[in-house]
């Protein structure tokens, strides 16, 4: 834990590590007593998804850079920061799902994971460009209108 | 990390049982075993979540991907999860309407025979 009351940590683009990243999202957010079990898993799961991404824009690229997490605990909120050194994406550029009725939604293995970070913390940010994404996951700790 | 996969015969159902957490580091070993059961002709597949502890978009995919290859070797795919967050997730990706979600391995292998039920549209 840094002095302005976050965590920091930098794992190897390894899927293995993913473990790791929601154990201490989940404990650095579980040390504010305002936030309930619900809301803690909403966090590790959505973070899982933001670190996921980052590991396979690693991995299309073969880079063996770290990717860095960061984790802040502040007034009315938490947020996760989770910033890769990928080649960037453009979020508006993501197809729709076909609906559930189309015989096509079984092609569609992949895609589901910024969906749910949208859904799951009241706020998502993605800054992303050719030098990487950084996406920036908020929870709020007192109760607020999801954005 | 390692998911427990064990599989039980409930004719004419195989049923997966999968105890862990499904990520990206696991989903292989589940999305490997998916494919040994159906393609060893157990078509008629219950994929039982009771004991997974936690599952992300990866473990959906791999999911959506048995239903998949279920439905293309003539079988299906029924679902077993009481998971609230995991329901949830289906739920979110409207895949609860894809495929069938119950409570109970006893509950999904009970009913219509697989390859005689209608799905309702919409």
């Amino acid at each position: 834990m840094d002095a302005d009351g976050g965590v920091e940590l930098e794992i190897p683009a390894h899927a293995e590590f993913l473990s790791l990243v929601r154990a201490v999202v989940a404990t650095a957010a579980a040390l504010d007593p305002r936030l309930g079990d619900e809301r803690i898993e909403d966090l590790r799961l959505a973070v899982s998804e933001a670190t996921t991404n980052a590991i396979e824009s690693h991995a299309q690229l073969g880079s063996e850079e770290r990717i860095a997490i960061r984790c802040d605990l502040g007034e009315d909120r938490i947020e996760v920061e989770v910033q890769d050194q990928g080649e960037g994406f453009d979020p508006d550029s993501l197809s729709p799902m076909p609906p559930p009725t189309d015989p096509e939604r079984l092609e569609y293995e992949h895609g589901l994971g910024l969906p749910l970070m949208r859904v799951l913390a009241d706020e998502t940010r993605i800054r992303t460009g050719a030098d990487g994404t950084a996406v920036s996951l908020v929870v709020y700790t007192t109760p607020r209108g999801r954005s | 990390m390692f998911l427990g996969l064990t599989t039980s015969s409930r004719a004419p159902w195989t049923v997966l049982h999968v105890r862990g957490e499904i990520d990206m580091a696991s989903a292989p070993q589940l999305r490997q075993e998916v494919v040994r059961v159906i393609d060893r002709g157990d078509h008629d597949l219950v994929l039982d979540l009771t004991e997974v502890a936690f599952c992300d978009s990866t473990g959906i995919g791999v999911v959506v991907a048995a239903v998949k290859r279920a439905r293309t070797a003539g079988g299906d795919v029924r679902v077993v999860c009481v998971n609230e967050r995991l329901r949830e997730m289906f739920a979110i990706t409207r895949l609860d309407r894809v495929f069938d979600l119950f409570d109970l391995v006893d509950e999904a292998v009970a009913g219509a025979v697989p390859g005689a039920e209608t799905r309702e549209a919409g």
